[in-house]
């Protein structure tokens, strides 16, 4: 399986460096250094825990990045199935051995790092999912029999990660899937009959909602009802990414996160210190980092030759996409507070893996563009 | 199904592409919405976004300011601040609440009610909000405090400033201070802006009428605060500003030898500058400790405030309403005289009563006082004597004399609870009572008796206006050094003797008005009065002041609680013998020194009895000593460089 089949198996290591989207590595350098002071500052200044143990990690996982990136993308193709198990057999390992904090049990202990399986299924699945379709004659797709599967390892992950429960990485986690399907010409009807049925199953799923999610969501339809309670997070949210104006109040001076108004501001809320602290001139600048960096795995894509190169980079440049969009849509009030991080900005060490190992896969797929997978 | 054909690649590959395409387009859709969104809230609602920011971050404490500071004629301090030892408590800095009150008790010798109503206080507010303990310790509690301070983590030694009473003599007319209430932010307008708790606001006499200069400007910390309320860093401090300070008329000396004599008794003194207004002094008794008011007063001394019946709390001065009495008999001859009713020398026969369409109307004098004319009237009180004099005169032109000489109106506009009393005339009596006047009537007013009530300022300003030749003067207690045109004209008057210009022409230069149309019958009057309290037979002579200097000339009193009886009338019965409640008020009024008069006087007891022998010997002291200072008050005030 590993023999040289064309030229591609053959490339210098030389060439492979040449073959790298450094534009992309850049984008994602800068965007890590950018997180690096925005952790700094929700430190309040200082070089604390958050902002010490944020740059470790990103160094290792950007080193993993790297690494990764010269893996030959067959290996990704065949390994993909045992990935995706790999993760899940992590992720049924929560629900026996998990660490439970603040009321949902995500965590498994690794004596150097708190892993959350849910996280690396998003790349996981969609792994899978692309090898299945890449496998999938295209006159199969939108046979019954062919959609059992997809359907199967799709739902499982969804289902082990809402029990946990968390709602946003479960949502996260299938958006990706669903994406690979679409990709893959699974036709609109199957989206919407899976639409309907998720509707009709909707009051099912509600009643097994623990209360604080409901509230949630209750909250995100009216946040000014109850603005000390659950709405808080919203509106403070709002007060500070509004009051940094067009140029901000100035690094270190985000008062709302320095004056502890802005909750979850190491995580979810990251982007509402920085926007805070930049104004509307940093917010743009964070787009902008991440427009390149998703315009650079839809480029690769487009470029490379394979099937199952193309779903995946689509896939996860889409996932990517509804990452980021959901955690500003959420820190800016467009959508319910969820529970999603900000890719790379955020803090958390199996996010940051996840991605890194997701943008791996990716820049692999640039190096080995015309390597056939199979 | 595996190795589709390279054909069927291509074709996924353009599906693939296709699709990817569609996502591509509902993405751009999507950043354009979070970029609207951004530019919504970062560029378009920023300001308000701002503002809102800002209001989380600040916090502003209100810190009283330190209110002014009331001085007598003398620059002595009525009013001042004193230094105040607080204990606040921070609960959220305490080990344990219960242990810092066990430790605080054994310290202190705090109750468990007030402990208790601490704690509901703490539950109510958050931890690190202070409470204040103890807001007035003394300097041995403070200083054992500060000696156990180190075991007793959460409790902050305290300096603040309060209000401080030097003694309870001019606790009526300057009143007190005592915590914002509720209806105090809602009717005085000027404390809504400036309501800090624990400042305290005048609520009677002076202090209540200066509120709103002498409370000073409201200073404030500006704190940044964090998301849990806890002060975070000091942003400014604004100590405020310290209230206007007032001086005033009255004499700290002669108020305390004042509220001395009337002890316990229900009276009230007040003296006045006879050419200027000037309130020398105004006490009411028995007094109450203003002091006891400035933190809340205890329930107790509330109480026993509330149920003494001689009414510590009212300023009998210028809110008790007596019957003038016989002290009216002044106007009523004055008026008489005014109106050409009767001469001086008219004389009417007193047998001790007279009837009128059946009804008696008793003299004083059982047996009747024989032959009186106007100065004998007055000089022993003879009341048929006014009977006659109120009955030719009629009602309705010895009220407009009495309006005229200040009675039936607030004297000074210094006193919320000031009032007005009444000058019944006919009018009146069809307005407020709906009914006819009855000549009978006349004849009680014209000893003072029946609708007439008055204030006891009210009858020291009619006795200064009369003293000083029947010009009208403006009471104040506050000191102002200038218009004193009365003193300027009469100083013009001695030095031009010979001035041609007309009488009522040269007043009005002085800007005074004349209450008189001929100043002979003013000069008959205070002869009469100089009679009643100097000559034999008068009703205050027993009271008399033999030195020169003090001589005074006065008018006694007493107003009907309660009609005699026939009974008692036959028997004689003497006040002294009847219930405290039932005995007549004792009233006086005087002028002094008689040779050049300065000062008038009136001095009211309640259920004193007689005039004469209840009224008079207050009076007596007290002309002594106001004389007695008169050259001092008069250095005083020409000293260089005395300011308010």
């Amino acid at each position: 399986m590993f023999q040289p089949r064309s030229i591609q198996s053959s490339l210098s290591f030389r060439d492979k460096l040449f073959s790298i989207d450094y534009i992309l590595v850049v984008s994602i350098l800068i965007l890590g250094i950018v997180s690096m002071f925005a952790m700094y500052s929700t430190d309040g200044g200082e070089f604390k825990y958050h902002t010490e143990s944020h740059i470790l990690r990103f160094f290792i996982f950007f080193g993993m990045f790297i690494v990764l990136s010269f893996v030959q993308i067959r290996f990704w193709h065949s390994t993909s199935y045992l990935i995706y198990i790999v993760f899940l057999i992590l992720l049924i390992g929560v629900k026996y051995f998990g660490l439970t904090s603040s009321g949902s049990q995500r965590w498994l202990n690794f004596y150097f790092m708190n892993l959350q399986p849910s996280e690396l299924m998003k790349i996981g699945l969609i792994l899978f999912l692309a090898k299945y379709y890449h496998r999938v004659s295209i006159e199969n797709v939108n046979r019954l029999k062919f959609l059992f599967l997809p359907v199967f390892v799709l739902v499982t992950p969804v289902l082990l990660v809402v029990m946990q429960p968390d709602l946003g990485t479960s949502l996260l986690i299938a958006a990706g899937g669903l994406t690979v399907a679409w990709l893959a010409g699974v036709r609109v009807k199957f989206f919407a009959y899976s639409m309907l049925m998720f509707i009709a199953l909707l009051p099912i799923a509600i009643s097994f909602l623990k209360p604080y999610q409901k509230v949630r969501i209750l909250t995100f339809l009216n946040p000014e009802k109850d603005p000390l309670g659950a709405g808080y997070q919203i509106i403070q949210s709002k007060i500070a990414i509004g009051s940094g104006g067009l140029f901000g109040k100035g690094f270190l001076n985000g008062s709302q996160s320095y004056l502890d108004y802005l909750p979850e501001k190491h995580t979810d809320f990251i982007f509402t210190l920085f926007s805070e602290e930049f104004g509307f001139m940093g917010s743009i600048f964070i787009l902008l980092l991440y427009a390149v960096i998703i315009s650079r795995i839809i480029r690769i894509g487009n470029m490379t030759r394979s099937n199952f190169g193309k779903l995946y980079c689509y896939s996860f440049a889409t996932a990517f996409f509804i990452y980021v969009v959901v955690n500003m849509g959420m820190v800016l009030g467009l959508l319910p507070i969820v529970g999603s991080p900000l890719p790379i900005m955020s803090y958390g060490g199996s996010s940051m893996m996840a991605i890194m190992l997701g943008l791996g896969i990716a820049m692999s797929c640039k190096v080995y563009k015309d390597m056939p997978v199979n | 199904m595996l190795s589709a054909g390279s054909g069927n690649t291509v074709i996924k590959s353009k599906l693939i592409s296709r699709r990817m395409f569609l996502l591509t387009i509902s993405k751009a859709v999507v950043v354009v919405g979070v970029l609207g969104r951004l530019i919504s809230l970062q560029i378009n609602e920023s300001s308000k976004y701002k503002t809102l920011s800002d209001k989380n971050r600040f916090r502003e404490w209100k810190l009283a300011p330190e209110r002014g500071i009331i001085k007598d004629y003398f620059n002595e301090e009525i009013a001042s601040n004193k230094q105040v030892y607080q204990i606040h408590l921070i609960p959220e800095n305490t080990r344990s609440i219960e242990e810092t009150f066990f430790r605080l008790k054994t310290i202190l010798n705090i109750s468990d009610k007030k402990i208790f109503s601490l704690r509901k206080k703490i539950a109510k507010q958050k931890p690190w909000e202070p409470i204040i303990i103890s807001d007035n310790l003394n300097w041995s509690e403070f200083s054992r405090i500060n000696l156990f301070l180190h075991e007793l983590q959460g409790i902050e030694p305290i300096v603040s400033v309060a209000r401080m009473y030097k003694d309870h003599s001019s606790a009526h007319a300057l009143g007190y201070v005592s915590q914002v209430s509720a209806k105090d932010l809602k009717n005085k307008k000027y404390l809504k802006e400036m309501s800090v708790p624990g400042m305290a606001v005048g609520k009677t006499g002076l202090e209540r009428r200066l509120d709103e200069e002498i409370i000073g400007e409201v200073g404030f910390q500006r704190y940044e605060v964090n998301a849990f309320g806890k002060r975070i860093k000091q942003i400014k401090v604004d100590p405020g500003k310290a209230g206007k300070s007032f001086k005033t008329t009255l004499d700290l000396e002669v108020q305390r030898y004042v509220t001395e004599i009337l002890a316990d008794k229900a009276a009230s003194v007040c003296v006045m500058d006879i050419y200027n207004g000037d309130i020398v002094s105004l006490v009411s008794s028995p007094s109450y400790d203003p002091n006891a008011f400035v933190h809340g007063v205890d329930r107790d001394y509330w109480n026993s405030l509330i149920k003494n019946d001689r009414k510590p709390l009212t300023n009998k001065a210028v809110s008790g309403l007596y019957p003038p009495g016989s002290t009216i008999k002044t106007l009523v001859a004055l008026s008489a005289l005014e109106n050409k009713i009767i001469r001086p020398l008219d004389t009417v026969r007193c047998k001790g009563k007279i009837e009128l369409f059946g009804e008696k109307f008793h003299c004083w004098k059982k047996k009747g006082h024989g032959v009186m004319n106007m100065r004998t009237g007055i000089k022993r009180s003879c009341d048929v004597y006014f009977y006659e004099v109120a009955r030719r005169l009629g009602v309705d032109r010895l009220s407009e004399t009495a309006k005229k000489f200040g009675l039936g109106k607030r004297v000074l506009q210094d006193f919320s609870e000031e009032r007005s009393g009444v000058v019944p005339n006919t009018s009146w009596k069809k307005k407020y009572i709906g009914q006819n006047w009855y000549l009978g009537e006349t004849l009680h007013s014209g000893i003072g008796q029946g609708y007439f009530q008055s204030t006891p300022i009210q009858l020291c300003l009619m006795t200064a206006q009369i003293a000083n030749g029947g010009f009208e003067i403006k009471p104040r207690i506050l000191f102002d050094k200038t218009k004193n045109n009365l003193k300027e004209y009469l100083k013009f008057k001695n030095e031009n003797p010979g001035q041609p210009l007309p009488a009522d022409l040269l007043v009005s230069n002085f800007d005074l008005k004349p209450l008189f149309k001929n100043q002979e019958n003013i000069k008959i009057i205070k002869d009469a009065m100089y009679a009643s309290s100097n000559e034999p037979g008068g009703t205050s002579y027993r009271s008399r002041l033999e030195d020169k200097r003090f001589t005074f000339a006065g008018k006694t009193g007493s107003s009907q609680i309660r009609k005699f009886t026939e009974e008692q009338r036959e028997a004689e019965v003497k006040q002294e013998q009847l219930k405290y409640k039932n005995r007549d008020h004792a009233l006086f009024i005087a002028f002094a020194p008689v040779s050049d008069p300065k000062y008038a006087i009136s001095v009211v007891v309640e259920h004193g009895g007689t005039g004469s022998s209840a009224a008079a010997p207050i009076a007596k002291k007290v002309i002594k000593k106001v004389l007695e200072r008169h050259s001092l008050r008069q250095s005083i005030n020409n000293l260089p460089g005395d300011s308010i």
